[in-house]
C-alpha cells in the first residue's frame, strides 16, 4: 500500500530530467506548507502559528491541485516548502502526497525535496518520507551556535541538529540540503567559520548560507527601524560572503547561486533552478507562485482564504501578471547573474552600450566572459543585484 | 477720457496683489460666480501655483462711483519679480496712478521701495493700501509708520483693506476715480501707442497689449511698430474684460489690444511705440529698451535622439516669450543641445519647469552663468557666457564681470549674518541706514556671478524670511577669473565646467568635488571626481563602488518583486546622462554652483 504512494517510481511520467539539464521543458512542483509553531523574527514566507487545521487547508490543496490537472506535463521535481512542512504528521504528510500523485504525473527520478526543522526529524517521520519517495531533505539549521540559534529564536539547539543530521544519515538519505544563515550583529567571522566546519563534517550535498536581509514587515524589521538591532556595513557583509564562497569552495563545493553550494555536479538543487532559468514551475496553497509561458500568477496570501475561495469553487489567485519581451529579458538578465550561469551575451545584446558596459564589469573582475556568456565571479555573484542594472535602463 | 482711470498694482511678492485684483473682478460681475477661480489673471500653472504673476494682464472694469459717474478702470497687472523689472516699467508708463500695496503682516519690504521709486519715476498718483487687516498677525501701527518714514508717504492716506474679506474694496475704487487723474491725449492727432505686452495666440499670431496715448486705432490702420520699422494691417482691435472684447477702434487714454498679423512676440518690442503708416508720429515715446538676458544656461535633452523634439519646443516656446534668446550649443560630453539667455533665475527657472511640464522635455541644465569681459592681449575684447568658450589663459591681458547693486531691508538683527552673506559673496562699497529704528536699508556691490545662484535663498535664510531684496546691474570690473574643469574619472567633463574668482578657486574646487560625491549615485567601479584649474588637479574626491548588493534569496515569490525593483532603478537612470560609463544626474549640473555647505 505505502509503496504505491512513493512518487519516484509512480506513473509512466516522461524521461527523466538531469540536473544539469538546463533547457529541460520538464515544470517543477512546489507545494507550500503555510504551518509554523512558532514565527522565526527574520522570516518573511507566509505562515500561521493558529487557526486554519491542516486538514481543511489539505482539502483546499485538493481542490487546487484539480483545477491545474492536465495543464502542466510531468513534473520532474517536487519541493514541499514553508513555514515548515515537517510539522505534518504522518498522515497528513500521506493525504498531501496521495493528492499530488493522484492529480499530477511525476517523471520517473524525480527531484523530491522536504524541508524540515532539526526538532521534527524522528526515525518515524524519516521513516514515513522514504516510504513517500521523497530522496532529499532541506534541513534548516541555520548555525550550529546556541547563542546564535537563541537569536534566531529556533526551536532546536546545536546537538538537535548534529543528531537530526546523524539521523538523516543513518536513514540512508543521500541528499542533504543544509540551510545555514549568517552576518547579524555581533556575530563574528569566528564562529561563522565554526558553524561552516562543523556542516562539513557531514559532507552535506548542498548548503545554502543566506546572509541575512532584514525584511521591513518582520519582527528584526521593526527591530531595526526602532534601533534596537543594528545593520551591519556593506564592507563588513562582503568580507562574510566572500569568506564562505572561499571557505566551501576550498572544500571542494560548487558556488553555483549567490546563496547555494553543491558537493557535486548532479548535485545541483533541479528544482530551485527552474526558477533561476525561468523554466515552468506550478506553486501550491496560499501565497505560491506559478510560472507558465511567460504568465506568472500567485495565490492569496492567507490560509482562510485560500481555504474559503476553494471551498467555494473559486480560484485562490490573487493576482497575475503576463510579461513581454522588455521584462522576459530583464528576469532573465537578472536571474541569470545570481548563478555561475550568467547571461547570454545574445540577452545582452538588446541593451545600448551593452559591450562598454561588459567591458566594465569585466574590467573590474566581476564578470568573466566565455562560450557566449558572461558570468559573474564570486565578486560579481556579490553585488549581483547590480550587474542587470548596471545594463538594462 | 475724463472717465477712464488707467492704473497698476504694485507690491512686493506675497503682499496680496493677485487676491486684490481677484476682487475686483468678482465685484465688476466680469465672470459668473461659478467661473470665478482665485488668481484669475494668472492664467499659467506656474503663477497660480507659485503664487506669482509672470506675464502682465489687463483688466478693463466698469465702476460706478457713490456720485452716480460711470467710469472705466483699466486695471494693468505687473510681473511681480525683479527679473521682469522693464516689463513692469512699461506697464506703469502706461498708468496715470497705482495702488501700492503694503501686507500689514510684513510691512515695507524691499521690492514695495523699488516699485515706489518706479511709480515716481513716472509721476504717477499713489495710492497706498495696508493689505490683510483682517490677519491675526496684522500691525497696522507699525505698518503706517513704515509707511510714513520708509516710502514717505502720508499714512492717514492709507486705505484700510483685505483682499480676502474684501473689506476697503469701496474706498481704494472711490479713491481711484477721486485720486488717479484721467488720462490726457487728443484722438485726434496722430496715433501714439506705447506697447506694454504680447501675448502669443496659435490662432490671431500676437496679441499686443498697448496704451493709446494720442489717435485713434481702428481695425483695418496699417500700423507701424517704430523700433522694428516693420508695418502691419489691423485685424481687429478691442479692450479686455477677461476675455477679449472687440471694438470698432480705441481712442486716445485707452487701454486695449491690436491685432494685426504679427506672428509671433518676438516680432513685437515692449516699449515700442505703435504708429500710423500713413500719419506717423515724429518721435516714439520714451523709454524704449532693448531687453538683455544677464544670466546663460545651456539645455540639453536627457537622451540625444531627443534633440530635435527639444529644438521644436524651443520654437514654439518662444512664440510667447521674446524674452528667451537661444542659439545651438554643443558639449562633449552631453552632445547637440542649446546655449539660452534668461533675464534672471527665476525666467530660468520658470523655463525649465514650463519645459519639462508643459512641453514635457526631459533635460538637462548646466549650471548659470553670467557674461564676462575677456581683454585679450591682442587688444581684442571677448564676451564669454559660457565656460566651454573660455580662452586661451595665456593670450588673456584681464577679465571683467557684471556688478549689480543690491539694496537689501530687514530687521537689524540680521545686520551681522548679511554682512557676512554679502563679504562671502565678494560684495564691496557697502553702506546702510536706518530708514525706521529697528530695520536697515543696506546697500551693496556684488558681483553678479555670486547673486544669480543661490543668494536669494540664503538671504531668506539667515534673516528667517525677514529680508527682502532688489538690485539693478551697475558696471563691469576687473576681477581674477579662471576656469574650474571637472573631471570624471579621468574625463573632463565640459558641461560640469565653472568660471569662478581666482580667490576662491580652490575652496570652490573643494566644494564642487564634494557636492559631486554625494549627487554622483555609487556604481560598480570606484568613480574619481577631481577639480583642475589649468590642467593642475587641486581637489578630488571619490564614489565608493557597491561592495555587497544582493539579496540573499530568490526563489519563486520574489522573481517579480526583483524585477519591478530593477525596472525603478532603470526608471531612476533615465534622469541621469552617462559620461563615459558614469551615469550623472540631472542635479548634479546645477548643483556645481550651490555652495551652501562652505
Amino acid at each position: 500500500m505505502m509503496n504505491n504512494r512513493g512518487i519516484a517510481d509512480s506513473r509512466n511520467g516522461s524521461a527523466p530530467g538531469t540536473s544539469d539539464d538546463r533547457d529541460g521543458p520538464s515544470p517543477g512542483l512546489y507545494v507550500h506548507v503555510p504551518f509554523c509553531k512558532t514565527k522565526c523574527p527574520y522570516c518573511d514566507f507566509y505562515s500561521i502559528t493558529s487557526g486554519t487545521p491542516a486538514e481543511r487547508w489539505l482539502g483546499a490543496l485538493a481542490g487546487e491541485a484539480a483545477l491545474h490537472r492536465d495543464i502542466f506535463g510531468a513534473f520532474d521535481t517536487l519541493y514541499v516548502g514553508g513555514g515548515t512542512p515537517s510539522l505534518l504528521n504522518e498522515s497528513e504528510t500521506g493525504r498531501l502526497f496521495d493528492i499530488l500523485t493522484g492529480t499530477f504525473d511525476c517523471a520517473a527520478g524525480s527531484e523530491i525535496t522536504i524541508e524540515a526543522n532539526p526538532d521534527d526529524v524522528t526515525s518515524r517521520a524519516l521513516a514515513a518520507w522514504r516510504e513517500l519517495g521523497v530522496n532529499r531533505v532541506s534541513l534548516g539549521v541555520q548555525s550550529f551556535d546556541d547563542g546564535v540559534l537563541r537569536f534566531l529564536r529556533r526551536r532546536h539547539d546545536a546537538i538537535r541538529a548534529q543528531a537530526a543530521l546523524a539521523l538523516l544519515r543513518e536513514t540512508g538519505f543521500a541528499n542533504i540540503g543544509i540551510d545555514l544563515m549568517y552576518g547579524f550583529e555581533g556575530q563574528s567571522l569566528d564562529l561563522w567559520r565554526r558553524t561552516l566546519e562543523r556542516a562539513l563534517e557531514y559532507r552535506p550535498e548542498h548548503i545554502s548560507c543566506y546572509q541575512m536581509t532584514i525584511e521591513r514587515s518582520t519582527e528584526f524589521g521593526a527591530m531595526l527601524a526602532s534601533g534596537s538591532l543594528a545593520a551591519i556595513d556593506e564592507e563588513t557583509q562582503r568580507t562574510f560572503f566572500m569568506e564562505t564562497s572561499a571557505i566551501l569552495t576550498g572544500h571542494g563545493y560548487i558556488h553555483y547561486e549567490v546563496s547555494n553550494f553543491a558537493r557535486e555536479e548532479g548535485l545541483l538543487s533541479r528544482h530551485n533552478r527552474k526558477y533561476w532559468s525561468r523554466l515552468p514551475y506550478l506553486g501550491l496553497g496560499p501565497s505560491a507562485h506559478s510560472f507558465r509561458d511567460g504568465k506568472r500568477w500567485w495565490n492569496v496570501r492567507s490560509v482562510e482564504s485560500y481555504c474559503d475561495l476553494l471551498e467555494r469553487g473559486e480560484s485562490p489567485v490573487d493576482d497575475s501578471e503576463t510579461l513581454g519581451d522588455d521584462e522576459i529579458a530583464l528576469e532573465t538578465l537578472a536571474l541569470g547573474f545570481r548563478t555561475r550561469d550568467g547571461a547570454a551575451l545574445e540577452t545582452l545584446r538588446r541593451y545600448q552600450g551593452w559591450e562598454r558596459t561588459l567591458k566594465t564589469l569585466v574590467d573590474g573582475g566581476l564578470v568573466t566572459v566565455a562560450d557566449g556568456r558572461a558570468a559573474p565571479t564570486t565578486s560579481g555573484l556579490c553585488v549581483a543585484d547590480r550587474l542587470a542594472a548596471a545594463f538594462a535602463g | 477720457m475724463e472717465q477712464i482711470r488707467n492704473f497698476s498694482i504694485i507690491a512686493h511678492i506675497d503682499h496680496g496683489k493677485s487676491t486684490l485684483a481677484d476682487r475686483f473682478i468678482q465685484r465688476a460681475k466680469l465672470v459668473e460666480d461659478r467661473d470665478f477661480h482665485n488668481q484669475m489673471l494668472d492664467t499659467m500653472d506656474i503663477e497660480r501655483e507659485r503664487g506669482i504673476t509672470i506675464k502682465s494682464q489687463t483688466v478693463c472694469l466698469p465702476y460706478t462711483n457713490k456720485a452716480g459717474e460711470e467710469f472705466i478702470l483699466n486695471l494693468i497687472d505687473t510681473p511681480g519679480h525683479v527679473d521682469f523689472s522693464y516689463e513692469v516699467s512699461r506697464a506703469l508708463a502706461s498708468c496715470e496712478g497705482v495702488l501700492l500695496l503694503v501686507d500689514a503682516t510684513q510691512g515695507v519690504q524691499a521690492q514695495t521701495l523699488a516699485n515706489l521709486y518706479a511709480a515716481l519715476e513716472h509721476n504717477l498718483a499713489i495710492i497706498p493700501v495696508i493689505n490683510k487687516i483682517d490677519s491675526p498677525s496684522a500691525d497696522v501701527e507699525h505698518t503706517k509708520e513704515e509707511i510714513e518714514t520708509e516710502l514717505g508717504l502720508d499714512a492717514d492716506e492709507a486705505i484700510l483693506a483685505s483682499g480676502k474679506t474684501g473689506a476697503g474694496m469701496e474706498e481704494i475704487l472711490e479713491a481711484i476715480t477721486r485720486d488717479v487723474p484721467p488720462p490726457s491725449g487728443d484722438s485726434a492727432k496722430p496715433l501714439s501707442a506705447l506697447v506694454f505686452d504680447a501675448k502669443y495666440d496659435p490662432f490671431r499670431g500676437a496679441i499686443i497689449s498697448c496704451r493709446i496715448f494720442d489717435g485713434t486705432l481702428r481695425t483695418g490702420d496699417t500700423i507701424r511698430l517704430m523700433s522694428l520699422g516693420t508695418t502691419h494691417r489691423v485685424e481687429e482691435v478691442g479692450v479686455f474684460r477677461i476675455a477679449r472684447e472687440k471694438r470698432k477702434e480705441i481712442h486716445a487714454g485707452e487701454v486695449g489690444y491690436v491685432i494685426a498679423g504679427i506672428k509671433t512676440v518676438s516680432d513685437t518690442r515692449i516699449g515700442d511705440t505703435i504708429t500710423l503708416e500713413d500719419n506717423p508720429v515724429t518721435a516714439p515715446l520714451p523709454g524704449f529698451r532693448e531687453v538683455k538676458p544677464v544670466v546663460f544656461s545651456s539645455v540639453y535633452p536627457m537622451e540625444a535622439e531627443d534633440f530635435d523634439s527639444l529644438s521644436d519646443s524651443l520654437e514654439r516656446y518662444k512664440l510667447n516669450d521674446a524674452s528667451l534668446i537661444y542659439q545651438k550649443d554643443s558639449s562633449q560630453a552631453l552632445g547637440q543641445g542649446f546655449r539660452c539667455g534668461f533675464l534672471g533665475l527665476l525666467h530660468l527657472e520658470i523655463f525649465q519647469e514650463r519645459l519639462e511640464r508643459e512641453f514635457a522635455q526631459s533635460i538637462i541644465m548646466t549650471a548659470p552663468s553670467v557674461e564676462y569681459r575677456f581683454i585679450l592681449k591682442n587688444g581684442e575684447t571677448l564676451t564669454i557666457d559660457n565656460p566651454q568658450n573660455y580662452p586661451d589663459p595665456m593670450a588673456i591681458e584681464g577679465t571683467t564681470e557684471p556688478y549689480i547693486k543690491a539694496t537689501i531691508l530687514m530687521p537689524d538683527r540680521y545686520m551681522g549674518a548679511v554682512m557676512k552673506l554679502c563679504l562671502d559673496k565678494r560684495g564691496e562699497n557697502s553702506h546702510f541706514s536706518y530708514p525706521v529704528p529697528g530695520r536697515i536699508e543696506l546697500v551693496f556691490e556684488l558681483p553678479l556671478a555670486e547673486v544669480v545662484f543661490d543668494f536669494y535663498d540664503k538671504l531668506k535664510s539667515v534673516t528667517q524670511g525677514y529680508g527682502s531684496f532688489d538690485y539693478e546691474l551697475i558696471d563691469y570690473r576687473p576681477s581674477d577669473l579662471v576656469k574650474l574643469d571637472i573631471l570624471v574619472n579621468g574625463d573632463k567633463v565640459d558641461a560640469l565646467a565653472i568660471i569662478v574668482h581666482k580667490d576662491r578657486a580652490h575652496a570652490r574646487a573643494a566644494s564642487v568635488c564634494e557636492k559631486l560625491r554625494k549627487e554622483i549615485p555609487r556604481h560598480l567601479f570606484k568613480i574619481a571626481i577631481q577639480g583642475a584649474i589649468g590642467g593642475k588637479i587641486v581637489s578630488r574626491s571619490t564614489v565608493a563602488p557597491f561592495r555587497k548588493d544582493v539579496t540573499a534569496k530568490c526563489y519563486g515569490g520574489d522573481i517579480t518583486r526583483k524585477r519591478k525593483l530593477l525596472e525603478k532603478q532603470a526608471k531612476g537612470k533615465k534622469k541621469m546622462r552617462s559620461v563615459g560609463q558614469v551615469m550623472i544626474p540631472q542635479s548634479a549640473f546645477v548643483a556645481v554652483l550651490k555652495t551652501d555647505d562652505e
